[in-house]
């Protein structure tokens, strides 16, 4: 008998607290939409600005951008309640074609109020050799040398400058997980080091309804910049094996992403 | 009980037709459906690249293969009915030409060399021909046909010519459900029959796979085509990541000082492409000679010098090519013999004589 009360008195609380969520508003799980520009000190620079538009990076070299490739990834959404959401997916813009700069993760998030972050390029958890069939077959791949230590490039930005002889001369500057090595060339027996130099981007807090996208501008003025003045006539080429380069790049990488406008598409 | 059998006859009915409505062509007015047939992916590729891509309009048949594969040999393609594609792409040279230019029907003489036939299926950018000009494989086989300096025909003349021959009316049926002859269904099959052509039992496929190994040579060979400072050949021709060997972009790989042919840039109009071409894979290198879009180099080792120290700038030249003011990264010869012996671990005989690719 006591039995049968406790089920009947489950039962009506049940009953009760389903009649409670009846008047409280329904949440709402939306996605969001990314879009990713990029300027030169708040100059857009648009595809009719590759090897056209000349820059002066902070070292005063004149420069001319032909490629701009680069891989974000974790695309997290924190509630003030410490919740997060992370789709765990990835995104390789392409700047120049403009492939890739609109980007919607594949995860629905309640409405609400959230600091959002990314990861630009891969971390080591995510950064594994060989794992990304999509990344393997891009741009020829966008994987890394095993003798560099595999995994993925996180940017392959390319051009010309005009280096202190006057001459004309591309550079690479091509950003992976930094790896020292015992002796240059790199073999497949030099690799002594790897170093996550992927970075984490906050991009402070969203109030995030339906419709909601958000603006992730890089500028690239910022790679040649801060805290290291990039000089272009050292460091222009055969980057990806140079562990200090690739430290540098991931200082001078702290600065370069910002949040841009937020919109709201109905 | 024999109702429940009908249900099931019709719920088997009905799974049946949902599998082929998705996976091949069915003709509405008769129901025929030709049988499908399943690309045969190499574990590398499986493992590590994106799936083949199949138009969904053209899904492969064993009756749109073997039909593709006759007309692929068939001079009757031709306006004189003597020259068929594979004159040009021969399956001895990975499908294409050992003449620098290819030669019409006409005594005419091209511009550019002969593309190599393989892994088409696994061009993932869609562009075809060395200045991307055909954006899908079944658009770039229209072309060849019409070409006055190749096969000189018109497409009416092609359709009454082999709607005329006996057997191709039966064979368009058998693959289309339709024994009417039309250009697409022409340019389908060919394009299914080019969709077989994969190459992926090479030394370096078997290398990667753990159950060969290389030479030290060749592994030295490996070492220079990776590294930035030498070869740095992978970041357009691929890595072991990426088994195709090219990254099926265009590129200004430092030939001439003065463009001459524009190559995609003739395609798009836009200057910044002036000069660039497609890169070639490097499997099967060593039967795909002449080398370059124009074929200029006759030989695997000027394609190394010109890295070396060949190069020439002009103005859109890719700025991976490195040291251009020098020619090139200059190579010692030893390098160059390892980087040529790694070159040739890309042979895959079983492709070159596979008979399901001869005539």
């Amino acid at each position: 008998m006591k039995k049968i009360a406790l089920i009947l008195a489950i039962g009506f609380a049940f009953i009760a607290c389903d009649n409670d969520d009846e008047t409280t508003t329904p949440v709402v799980n939306t996605d969001v939409n990314f879009t990713f520009t990029q300027n030169w000190d708040g100059t857009d620079i648009q595809n009719a600005d590759y090897e056209t538009t000349t820059y002066t990076n902070a070292n005063g070299e004149v420069l001319t951008l032909s490629k701009l490739v680069y891989l974000i990834s974790d695309i997290t959404f924190t509630n003030a309640a410490g919740e997060v959401f992370d789709a765990g997916d990835y995104n390789l813009i392409d700047a120049r074609t403009g492939t890739n700069t609109s980007f919607t993760p594949n995860i629905e998030i309640p409405e609400g109020e959230y600091t959002v972050s990314f990861t630009y390029g891969f971390d080591d958890e995510d950064n594994v050799d060989l794992a990304y069939l999509d990344l393997n077959s891009s741009d020829g791949s966008w994987s890394v040398p095993a003798p560099l230590g595999g995994g993925y490039h996180f940017m392959r930005m390319e051009g010309e400058y005009t280096n202190d002889m006057n001459a004309l001369v591309s550079f690479q500057y091509h950003n992976v997980r930094a790896n020292r090595h015992s002796s240059l060339p790199p073999g497949p027996n030099t690799l002594v080091e790897l170093q996550d130099t992927s970075i984490q981007v906050d991009l402070g807090t969203v109030d995030i309804i339906t419709g909601t996208s958000i603006e992730v501008k890089m500028n690239v003025a910022e790679w040649f910049k801060n805290p290291n003045q990039w000089d272009l006539n050292v460091l222009f080429t055969v980057l990806m094996p140079n562990f200090d380069a690739q430290l540098m790049m991931n200082e001078n990488g702290q600065n370069v992403f910002s949040r841009g406008a937020i919109s709201v598409n109905p | 009980m024999k109702r429940k059998g009908h249900i099931l006859l019709l719920f088997i009915a009905i799974c049946v037709a949902s599998c082929n409505t998705d996976s091949v062509t069915v003709d509405p007015s008769n129901g025929y459906v030709p049988t499908p047939l399943t690309l045969e992916v190499p574990q590398l590729f499986a493992e590590r690249i994106l799936p083949p891509v199949i138009p969904e309009d053209n899904p492969l048949t064993e009756e749109g293969v073997a039909l593709g594969k006759k007309l692929f040999f068939d001079p009757a393609l031709s306006l004189n009915g003597a020259q068929a594609c594979a004159d040009c792409h021969r399956p001895e040279n990975a499908f294409t030409d050992p003449r620098q230019f290819s030669v019409g029907i006409d005594g005419s003489v091209g511009t550019r060399n002969s593309m190599p036939l393989q892994n088409l299926a696994f061009n993932f950018r869609e562009r075809f021909f060395w200045d991307g000009r055909a954006i899908s494989l079944e658009a770039q086989i229209f072309e060849p046909v019409t070409n006055p300096i190749e096969m000189n025909n018109t497409w009416p003349n092609v359709e009454n010519t082999l709607q005329e021959t006996e057997g191709y009316p039966l064979l368009f049926e058998r693959a289309f459900g339709s024994s009417t002859v039309d250009s697409v269904n022409v340019s389908k099959a060919i394009a299914q029959f080019l969709r077989t052509l994969i190459s992926g039992n090479a030394k370096i496929d078997r290398f990667l796979l753990g159950t060969e190994e290389l030479t030290p040579s060749e592994a030295n060979g490996l070492a220079i085509f990776l590294d930035e400072s030498r070869g740095d050949c992978f970041h357009c021709h691929g890595l072991p990541a990426n088994p195709l060997w090219t990254d099926n972009a265009f590129h200004n790989n430092g030939l001439d000082e003065i463009i001459t042919d524009r190559g995609l840039g003739g395609v798009s109009g836009d200057p910044r492409e002036f000069g660039l071409f497609k890169s070639g894979t490097l499997r099967n290198i060593e039967f795909t000679g002449p080398y370059m879009h124009d074929g200029r180099f006759a030989t695997i080792d000027e394609v190394i010098n010109h890295y070396s120290e060949g190069l020439v700038f002009s103005k859109t030249i890719d700025p991976l090519m490195k040291k251009v003011a020098e020619g090139g990264v200059q190579l010692s010869e030893e390098e160059k013999a390892d980087l040529k012996a790694f070159l040739l671990t890309f042979s895959d005989l079983e492709f070159i004589n596979n008979p399901d690719f001869q005539n």
